[in-house]
């Protein structure tokens, strides 16, 4: 199991909670899993072709997983992941 | 619910707009809800885009994040929005700041016009993410 840290902005739809606890042999499967357990944060991440929304920075320990194997970065026990929106427009 | 904000923040909301152009200038909104939404302070961020990109994009780092969600946190608030200029142009949301947009957020926007902040709006994103609904503003300290 990995905990995740989920930022403000995203927690009315984890019922509040600022750490959440997902399953998942790597990111990929950690995000998927993530939504399944709350199943309204999934329009939010994911856009229409079901990738990651833009937005959605993912840090493993202190290193962002662009930097690692991306969304195949392995996770193992007690990984900690956290959620970390790109706060952008124009 | 409505957004309240003091006079003096909303100054210094556009204080910073007008500082920031003919740039983006853009930070983070900390307060908290009750039966209303109230900004309680600003947390100001550096604009991270590429130098030709500032006039018209704005981008927080997510070590910036990380650190106002601290401070809230610290202050026993919280993030509750993110305020940013639209220089030489209205304060309506864009196309891509909608793309961008967080959902629970509130997103102030404050038109610079010839280096002077003219007017606030405040808009939040629709649940299916279609569009963006303003929300009133509540300004303390003005009657009516």
């Amino acid at each position: 199991m990995t905990t995740l840290k989920i930022p403000t902005p995203l927690r009315y739809y984890t019922e509040g909670q600022a750490e959440v606890t997902v399953s998942g042999s790597d990111v990929a499967a950690a995000m998927r899993n993530l939504v399944e357990q709350y199943p309204t944060l999934e329009q939010h991440l994911y856009n229409g072709n079901g990738e990651l929304r833009a937005f959605v920075n993912l840090f493993l320990g202190e290193n962002n997983i662009k930097d690692l194997q991306g969304l195949e970065t392995p996770l193992s026990e007690g990984d900690s992941l956290r959620l970390i929106p790109s706060i952008a427009g124009g | 619910m409505s957004l309240v904000i003091s006079e003096e923040i909303l100054g210094q909301i556009y204080a910073h707009g007008e500082e920031a152009y003919p740039e983006e200038g853009a930070g983070f909104l900390l307060g908290y809800d009750d039966e209303q939404r109230h900004v309680a302070q600003i947390f100001v961020t550096e604009n991270a885009r590429e130098d030709e990109a500032r006039h018209n994009r704005y981008l927080v780092t997510p070590q910036e994040y990380l650190q106002a969600e601290i401070a809230a946190e610290l202050l026993g608030l919280s993030l509750i929005g993110v305020f940013h200029s639209h220089p030489d142009h209205p304060n309506r949301p864009s196309e891509f700041d909608r793309e961008w947009a967080q959902p629970f957020f509130s997103y102030i926007i404050t038109s610079v016009n010839a280096g002077k902040a003219v007017e606030s709006r405040s808009w939040r994103l629709a649940e299916n993410r279609s569009i963006f609904e303003e929300e009133q503003i509540e300004i303390e300290g003005i009657e009516g």
